[in-house]
């Protein structure tokens, strides 16, 4: 390009753009200049001065990072001048550091430790006493040693600029500066991980990794981050068999690289007390451990018993939506080839009333990497920060360029950008909301209002902020349309679907579901949904879904991955037709004393880093992975346990080598499956908004899933909810709630003590309690009426 | 020809009367017994071990031992360089963050059917807790006996802590 600048480092001519930096140009061109504070994905803070070079005509040495090129720019980063200027820098920032390499975890990867191999000197000519800083408390996650800080404040300029969320800082001048939390608060960002990473000496390190072992001496294996629809590439790093910690691997189309706690955190679940690692069974009321063969036998003969007595359609199957596709496709298979469609994976959805309607699968028509250059978004029931962090991350960077992005939540939630517009308000009225936006939407387009909603619709009122999301979709030239989690919790979620759908239309913008799990996507195109096959295809018979199979008497189960009393949308129910069914098989990687209660068989099965498999994320990329370590113990990759049930039940067509091969089947099948995310609109019928009090029920960050569950070092952190009842004060003053009592909570005939908080967050008549942790499992469904006494 | 070369083919018989006279007087058997009698009767070399053994020098690399600060703490801080270092990969260590704050180990083991004595990891130490000692007796009778854990080799170490000083010590002007 002409407007390119001609500049030469050590005597390489090359062209660049204008406005880069000289150490952009020399990182491009593969040449190496040595810094600390400077990083690619953080603002030039320039303050380390490691990266002096020498520039033709300039009197003194420049900062690389903070200097932009200039045509006919003469660079020079291996010349005296800029090796004295290197080599003083570094005697300066080795002052005050310490000698404590050998008991520091950051030795063998540290940029100090790499740097001053190269460029410091072997005698310190510092004579005097060294500086010391008293350590900080960051919370369960990062460990500190604030003695190493080099005052790089990469951490800081994180916290600011991707974290969004400014806990961290530098008060001090000169040699008192220190990084530091505001009043020693735990550092409280879902993405708080990532500073381990980015601090370039040991003075923020790994809490649960601490003191573990050495980065020289871990293999590292790829694989996909299991707990959100992201599917974020990561590296699991692994020493004689076990996972030892997880770090992001980049790639600048999904995670950058960056990762949320929970993916970085989750592997301290895979030693667990809980982990199970013998096929066991019941017999009468023991618990024997047995063999493979004997456990499958069991499950044969179990299965078998129910299907001749009761029939195939008294057989259900639940499966995780953090399942590999393969386990899914399979379990599938298997379900099928017995004669039930009874397979779910949406365990927390609760309106199902349009899922002949759903899309192929729920996906956004958006790549991740692109959801940054929307200009205006809406996000329905979605708390997208700490549901999935780097989609949340994408839309920070939106709105930091100007984009409107607005949020319809039944909590106010605090999100880490700016929002255009926040609406909250009761679940069982972010319909009634949407309705607005879409009447709104149709007299600023001038199209009318999608006939197929129905008639309500031109009925309701439009208020000021449904005008204004209205006209930001309306106005904006890439907009984006997200249904969260939340959302599809809710008790009239078809009805959201359709208006999301009926926005999207009428504003011309991208429609995505952010979905529950690693793998809804997978789940729906392996099948496991009741009313569609494999890839799409048609049934002659609809099975029972998620909610249909817990209160429907089912007399078997096969559970994959699922703890009903915390992964179902009404535990209490679940619980109780897990107790009831005569034949319960739990693959799970976990057991559990509430799970020795219902199951009749538990077959161990690997964890995430043990098995291969693949996650479908939710642009519908599918990514597979390769097991990190051997299974413990006599565990087994669930791929291969229901393989080999296949054989035994005598289905057709079980004969698999391998993961990939069940891939390439399912593969095969879904090649002509559509990946637009719009969905047919139903009617929808719009209730007065009533006064009754709700429960608002979503999982907490970190209850989503099994291993989530047990992961330690997460469940420590504030974002660990417990069992608890949060109601706003005109709520609180109408139901004479106090926080120093505890609340008596009733839903579906049962009654648990909760504590109570006071949060303004919570909408009018509404009582937020999380489901999947322990203390609500005895309550009912997430999103419903509740009967709450002062106790 | 290669009997001409060879200076005992053609010896005695063959030189005429000189020859006579040295073989009757076995000149030959007198030259050789001079020399046992010379070291008969002159210093002996030989040591009787186990009575009596050689010095050894304070580089000496025998058994290994873990040492003690004085007041009874263990010196190593699981840095794993003596892991990483091992050319025979006989050292096997595993760390963790022990209650008062400190890096420790929770397992030091060293096998000495693998270890090559190099001594890589006594010169990679940087708080000298692992040494080799000069201590060469010692063998194992069932397998596993030359698997030294930490306990044994701690063990080790306080046992002759004394010598291993001392052979630092007298080291020491080299290092």
């Amino acid at each position: 390009m002409s407007d390119e600048l001609n500049i030469e480092i050590n005597g390489v001519a090359m062209q660049v753009a204008p406005g880069t930096m000289v150490i952009e140009a020399a990182d491009d061109a593969g040449i190496t200049i040595p810094r600390f504070c400077y990083h690619k994905k953080l603002s030039v803070a320039a303050n380390c001065r490691m990266c002096l070079v020498e520039v033709e005509k300039a009197p003194k040495p420049l900062p690389a990072c903070a200097t932009p090129v200039t045509d006919g720019m003469k660079i020079f980063t291996k010349s005296p001048l800029a090796i004295e200027a290197q080599k003083s820098v570094m005697e300066f920032l080795l002052i005050n550091h310490p000698l404590d390499c050998p008991i520091c975890d950051q030795g063998g990867e540290c940029d100090l430790q790499d740097v001053a191999m190269g460029y410091g000197q072997d005698v310190s000519r510092f004579g005097e006493k060294k500086r010391v800083v008293k350590d900080k408390f960051l919370g369960s996650l990062i460990s500190t040693d604030m003695t190493r800080c080099i005052h790089c404040t990469r951490c800081v300029r994180f916290g600011q600029e991707v974290a969004g969320i400014m806990e961290m800082g530098m008060p001090g001048r000169g040699e008192h500066s220190e990084i530091s939390t505001y009043m020693e608060r735990a550092v409280g960002s879902e993405m708080s991980g990532n500073v381990i990473d980015l601090c370039p000496v040991g003075a923020l390190t790994s809490k649960p990794y601490r003191y573990s072992g050495r980065p020289w001496e871990n293999s590292i294996h790829d694989s996909i981050a299991p707990h959100d629809c992201v599917g974020s590439n990561v590296h699991v790093e692994t020493r004689r068999n076990k996972v030892m910690r997880v770090l992001p691997k980049e790639n600048e189309a999904i995670n950058e690289l960056w990762l949320s706690d929970r993916d970085r955190f989750s592997y301290t679940s895979l030693t667990s007390n809980d982990r199970l690692t013998q096929p066991m069974i019941k017999q009468g009321k023991e618990w024997k451990k047995t063999d493979w063969q004997n456990a499958l036998h069991y499950v044969v003969e179990g299965l078998n018993r129910v299907k001749d007595t009761n029939g195939t359609d008294h057989i259900g199957a639940l499966v995780s939506p953090s399942s590999t596709t393969e386990e899914i496709y399979l379990l599938q298979k298997v379900m099928r080839g017995l004669g039930s469609n009874n397979i779910d994976h949406r365990l927390q959805q609760l309106d199902f009333s349009d899922q002949d309607k759903m899309p192929a699968y729920p996906c956004i028509d958006l790549p991740i990497s692109e959801i940054e250059n929307i200009d205006a978004g809406l996000l329905i029931g979605s708390f997208t920060r700490k549901d999935q962090p780097i989609i949340a991350h994408r839309l920070r960077k939106a709105a930091k360029k100007g984009a409107r992005i607005s949020a319809l939540n039944s909590i106010d939630y605090d999100f880490n950008l700016e929002l255009a517009q926040s609406v909250v308000t009761r679940p069982d009225d972010v319909s009634v909301q949407l309705a607005g936006i879409v009447k709104a939407l149709a007299d600023l387009s001038g199209k009318s209002i999608p006939q197929m909603l129905g008639k309500d619709i031109a009925s309701v009122d439009v208020s000021g902020s449904q005008r204004a999301i209205a006209e930001d979709l309306n106005g904006s030239e890439k907009t984006c349309v997200l249904i969260g989690l939340q959302a599809m919790a809710y008790t009239d979620s078809s009805s959201i679907r359709s208006l999301a759908n009926a926005i999207a239309e009428l504003s011309g913008s991208h429609l995505g579901y952010l979905t529950a799990g690693a793998n809804s996507a997978g789940a729906w195109l392996a099948g496991a949904v009741p009313h569609q096959g494999p890839g799409t295809s048609e049934l002659n018979t609809s099975g029972k879904n998620a909610l249909q199979m817990i209160t429907d008497d089912m007399k078997a189960f096969v559970l994959l991955n699922v703890e009903p009393e915390y992964d179902c949308a009404n535990p209490n129910e679940a619980l109780s037709a897990m107790n009831s069914a005569d034949f319960v098989v739990c693959m799970s990687p976990f057991a559990t004393d509430t799970m020795r209660e219902y199951a009749d068989v538990l077959l161990p099965i690997a964890s995430y880093t043990e098995t291969s498999g693949t996650f479908v994320n939710v642009e519908g990329k599918w990514q597979s992975f390769q097991g990190s370590i051997k299974p413990e113990g006599e565990t087994r990759p669930a791929w291969k346990v229901l393989r080999v049930l296949g054989n035994f039940l005598k289905l057709d067509d079980f004969d698999y080598l391998t993961s990939e091969d069940v891939r390439d089947e399912l593969d095969a099948l879904t090649s002509n499956v559509s990946t637009n995310p719009r969905s047919e609109m139903s009617t929808v019928t719009l209730n007065g908004s009533s006064t009754e009090l709700t429960r608002i029920g979503h999982l907490p960050l970190y209850a989503v899933d099994s291993y989530v569950r047990r992961a330690g070092p997460l469940q420590e952190t504030d974002d660990a909810l417990g069992a608890m009842i949060a109601v706003n004060k005109n709520t609180a003053l109408k139901l004479g709630l106090d926080s120093s009592h505890m609340a008596v909570v009733m839903q579906s005939n049962n009654r648990v003590n909760l504590p109570i908080y006071i949060e303004d967050a919570v909408p009018d008549d509404c009582a937020f309690i999380p489901t999947g942790v322990a203390g609500s499992v005895e309550l009912g469904i997430s999103y419903g009426p509740i009967e709450v006494d002062a106790g | 020809m290669s009997s001409n070369l060879n200076p005992n083919v053609n010896s005695g018989k063959s030189e005429g009367l000189k020859g006579f006279i040295k073989s009757l007087f076995l000149f030959e058997l007198m030259k050789g017994l001079s020399i046992t009698g010379k070291f008969f009767f002159g210093k002996k070399f030989t040591l009787h071990y186990p009575d009596e053994k050689a010095p050894i020098s304070p580089r000496f690399r025998g058994l290994h031992a873990l040492r003690r600060y004085p007041n009874g703490e263990e010196r190593c801080i699981a840095c794993k360089l003596c892991e990483v270092v091992c050319p025979a990969l006989a050292i096997t260590i595993e760390s963790e963050l022990r209650d008062d704050g400190t890096r420790r180990t929770t397992r030091y083991d060293i096998d000495l059917t693998k270890c090559i004595f190099c001594g890589f990891c006594e010169e990679s130490c940087p708080v000298d807790s692992i040494v080799e000692t000069g201590i060469y007796e010692y063998h194992g009778e069932v397998a596993g006996d030359l698997y030294m854990t930490k306990e044994k080799l701690l063990a080790v170490g306080d046992k002759y802590e004394k010598d291993i000083a001392a052979a630092r010590a007298a080291d020491s002007a080299y290092r």
